[in-house]
């Protein structure tokens, strides 16, 4: 039976219908609202590219399901900077360059985005172990590190 | 929209018959590819690669693709400035089989160096094209004319914008091998870091990947892979399937079954809901004896590619010898975004949009197995999750044309993790061994080596998995180039490199990163590490003094002083539980191109055997460097990814079929452990450019092995170096 659920995206209302309750939010973001910045990766919370934040909280979205985050603000990349400035994090990566292929990016963005919410300046091992549970098969994870450290500075 | 419900059977040509059956039609709304333009895709002319507007625009159109390396950005730098325009003025298509040339796959890290230069041709013969027309529409000798940012001027003033003199219209040239390229004295634009074009969207969440690309009326599918990779399916029951909202379709050929749906997230439930019964089926080798099966394969036929003087005499006289044997494990590409295409067929055309590094071939591919032209296939490339060789990409491809072409409806495929662990191509099990004598100085007297590798058919093809299942008609596998770097960089006076060419290899191989380069460089970089030992002589020293090639003399210098490497004559074990250890590896790459060179810093923890890789050491020679960050941001991938490999990849299966499906059993490795990576790049302008996007790589394994034994003096000869091996060759001494 479809139910309807509200969801709030990026600050605006989103009215969906879901067959299943229990469908990850990251098929209701992806398919239904047309995001591109979360990635499905794994579907197994094993790498992070699917990062999104509910109520604040780093969130994998490929396992969480979507009639819990009804009425709880969700934010993903394309919500993360406010008004016409990017993010201190977006900033940082562009001037680390720190993108390969920029698929796992959205989940480095995300979890770091949270982690610098919580501490302000973070140490390196610090930003290693916020980060250790997203996965990235680039390598680039040596400028990853430096664009968050510049993050945090700017921030 | 339509809500009928409907069943056919199909027959396509081929062999077996195909079920499919509709629930819901879904809308008829059907999204129309662009039309292809009227345009060249020869390589051998100017209009196969550029296109000036008529306000000036510069559109390149690449046959090497981006696959996250950033040659977007290097390709447009070395056109717009062979060209003579702002780089902002240059846009690139890329791997468009209607609009691109055929440029080959992008892999063997040559994209740069053999893209890049076809494109710095056709833009060189373009300019002079446009200087002949400008000299005719002023009135100017043509060395009287200057050129700016695409408007070419004559004294006093009179000038002219290409927009002006082309635009619009095609050039009809053919490509001038002798036409003038710019002097590299000259460049603005090449040899600067130009930041990345495609950042800027990837951060901020608007970049269209693969895996976001979607046609208005798309369908979903997943594919249900057999249990036992080559099991046959018996029956399927895709009741429950069908009571799942916006269920659509079952699609069987041969032993091929996919679910198709309207939602992404019902084809996971129909796919998931379809109960199917297949064949027993355990051909794979026993894992635990992988080296023995390897050893024991029929060789198809053992190939020379190195030969100098009589090893099997220098042998017997040398007064020293040293034997060891190297495995490396089966690797699997583990892109982070699974494979993923869309597919439409319609009025007899096929369109193909896919990740794939090899749009060209895959078109040719597609059409084989759907007993089509390849004029009617088109293949579009549009980036996906980072690849580093022939992973999952063209299967995708494949399943989504299959499934489109039955149902007449755009669908899109995209893979599951199991997916991709579990079928992508991969990179074969390799064993070699290696022989030396040493005489009685400490001279190497003789080399012989010996690598047991998959034999090559003459084709590129990786067969299609889509072809396989259903029993379509497909080609053989190819592994890649796996033989290169056997042969050596030293001058012994005897040396031996033979590949054995195997009739089977367990697991379908393709070539991932820097193929049997890296393998290969790893066993030889490795013993010639051992034999140092065994002369008593500083391994750095020891490959200097092997060494006649000047460049490579200068690099190992650069090496020196980056890494402030001091000699040692013999490995003395560092005491205490955790021992520091560095080593030293050195490459020219395929004896023919890029110069690395590279120092590890490890510590070994003697308690538990685990390796930590501290901070590699790079010194990189690739000629002249198109864009230094860029470079530097592929050294770093390579080094970071090839240390996962080494300490910790294996692809680990039972008798049937993968099973390390997840990042669980396939571990990767993480930031706590990623090393610092310092970068000493040599540029040279003058030189031609060389591939960047593999060489640093094949010297990653063997620095860490050297590096384990300064630190322990164990030798690891078997790739990955678990803590389990490591501890297990400590105990062994
Ligand atoms: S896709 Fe969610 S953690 Fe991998
Ligand atoms: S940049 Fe490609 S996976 Fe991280």
């Amino acid at each position: 039976m479809a139910t309807s659920l509200n969801l709030r995206v990026n600050g605006r209302a989103r009215r969906i219908r879901v067959d299943d309750p229990q469908m990850p939010l990251l098929y209701a973001l992806r398919d239904d609202l047309g995001l591109k910045g979360p990635h499905f990766g794994c579907g197994l919370a094993q790498c992070g590219a699917c990062t999104v934040h509910v109520a604040g909280e780093a969130v994998r979205s490929c396992r969480f399901p979507v009639a819990d985050a009804a009425n709880k603000p969700v934010t993903t990349l394309e919500g993360l900077s406010t008004g016409k400035k990017l993010h201190p994090l977006q900033q940082a990566f562009i001037a680390e360059q720190a993108v390969q292929c920029g698929y796992c990016i959205n989940g480095m963005i995300m979890q770091a985005a949270a982690l610098l919410a919580k501490h302000r300046r973070p140490s390196d091992a610090a930003i290693k172990q916020a980060l250790a549970g997203n996965l990235c098969r680039c390598g680039t994870h040596v400028r990853i590190v430096r664009a968050v450290k510049r993050a945090a500075a700017m921030g | 929209m339509l809500q009928t419900r409907i069943s056919r059977r199909h027959v396509l040509k081929g062999s077996g018959a195909l079920v499919v059956s509709f629930a819901i039609a879904p809308s008829l709304a059907n999204a129309q590819a662009k039309p292809p333009m009227a345009k060249t895709v020869a390589v051998d002319q100017v209009d196969g690669f550029i296109a000036i507007d008529a306000k000036g625009a510069v559109t390149l159109y690449s046959g090497k693709v981006d696959l996250g390396t950033g040659v977007r950005t290097a390709l447009a730098q070395i056109a717009a400035e062979e060209l003579s325009v702002p780089f902002e003025r240059v846009d690139v298509v890329q791997g468009d089989t209607a609009l691109t040339p055929d440029q080959g796959i992008t892999w063997g890290s040559l994209t740069i160096q053999a893209g890049g230069m076809q494109v710095r041709q056709a833009c060189a013969t373009a300019r002079a094209a446009l200087i002949e027309m400008a000299a005719k529409r002023l009135g100017a000798p043509k060395d009287a004319l200057a050129i700016k940012d695409g408007r070419i001027a004559a004294k006093g003033g009179k000038a002219v914008s290409y927009g002006q003199l082309i635009g619009g219209k095609r050039f009809d040239l053919k490509v001038d091998a002798k036409a003038p390229v710019k002097s590299p004295a000259s460049y603005t634009i090449v040899g600067k870091s130009v930041p990345r074009t495609d950042i800027p969207a990837k951060v901020i969440g608007t970049f269209t990947y693969m895996q976001d690309f979607r046609l208005p009326g798309m369908l979903q599918a997943r594919v249900v892979r057999p249990p036992a990779m080559k099991a046959e399916l018996v029956s399927f029951d895709d009741a429950d399937a069908k009571k799942i909202p916006g269920y659509v379709a079952t699609v069987r050929k041969g032993n091929f079954l996919a679910a198709v749906a309207r939602g992404e997230w019902a084809a996971i439930r129909a796919a998931g809901a379809i109960k199917a019964k297949w064949s027993d089926w355990a051909g794979l080798p026993d894992a635990a004896k992988l080296w023995d099966h390897v050893r024991a394969t029929k060789a198809v036929k053992d190939e020379v590619f190195q030969k100098v003087g009589d090893t099997d005499a220098a042998m017997k006289t040398g007064a020293k010898t040293l034997s060891a044997v190297y495995d490396f494990a089966i690797h699997t590409h583990g892109s982070i975004g699974p494979s993923c295409a869309v597919a439409e067929f319609k009025a007899g055309k096929l369109t193909v949009w896919t990740a794939s590094q090899a749009t060209h071939l895959l078109r040719k591919q597609l059409a084989k197995m759907l007993d089509l032209t390849p004029e009617d296939v088109r293949c579009i490339y549009i980036e996906g999750s980072g690849c580093y060789g022939r992973n999952g990409h063209e299967d995708a491809a494949a399943d989504a044309a299959l499934i489109a072409k039955e149902l007449g409806k755009p669908v899109r495929v995209q893979w599951s993790r199991a997916d991709e662990h579990g079928w992508d191509p991969k990179g074969p099990p390799t064993l070699l061994e290696h022989k030396a004598a040493l005489d009685d100085k400490g001279n190497v007297a003789a080399w012989e080596s010996l690598v047991y590798i998959p034999d090559r058919p003459k084709g590129f093809e990786v067969t299609l998995v889509a072809a396989e299942l259903s029993g379509l008609p497909k080609d053989s596998a190819f592994p890649g180039n796996i033989h290169q770097s056997l042969a050596i960089p030293y001058s012994f006076p005897n040396v031996k490199a033979t590949a054995r060419w195997l009739s089977e290899t367990p697991f379908k191989p393709s070539w991932i990163r820097t193929p049997g380069r890296m393998q290969n460089t790893y066993a030889n970089e490795c013993f010639i590490d051992e034999l140092a030992a065994a002369a008593g002589v500083d391994p750095l020293e020891f490959r200097r003094r092997n060494l006649k090639d000047p460049r490579g003399l200068e690099l190992l210098e650069r090496l020196t002083k980056l890494a402030e490497w001091k000699p040692k004559s013999a490995a003395a074990p560092a005491a205490g539980d955790v021992a520091k250890g560095r080593g030293v590896s050195y490459i020219k790459y395929e004896l023919v191109r890029t110069y690395v060179g590279v120092v590890a810093d490890v510590t070994v923890d003697r308690k538990s055997g685990k390796i930590k890789v501290e901070r590699f050491f790079v010194a990189h020679d690739c000629g002249q460097i198109i864009n230094p960050d860029g470079l530097k941001n592929q050294i770093e991938g390579n080094v970071v990814q090839t240390v996962s490999r080494t300490l910790m990849e294996e692809l680990k299966f039972s008798r049937s079929a993968v099973t390390s499906l997840d990042w669980e059993s396939y571990p990767i490795l993480t930031f706590p452990d990623v090393p610092d990576v310092v970068i000493d790049l040599i540029d040279r302008p003058n030189e031609r450019p060389w591939g960047a996007g593999e060489p640093a790589a094949a010297v990653v394994p063997s620095a860490i092995a050297n590096a384990v034994f300064d630190a322990v003096g164990v030798r690891l000869r078997s790739v990955p170096f678990t803590p389990e091996k490591v501890l297990a060759a400590l105990k062994k001494g």
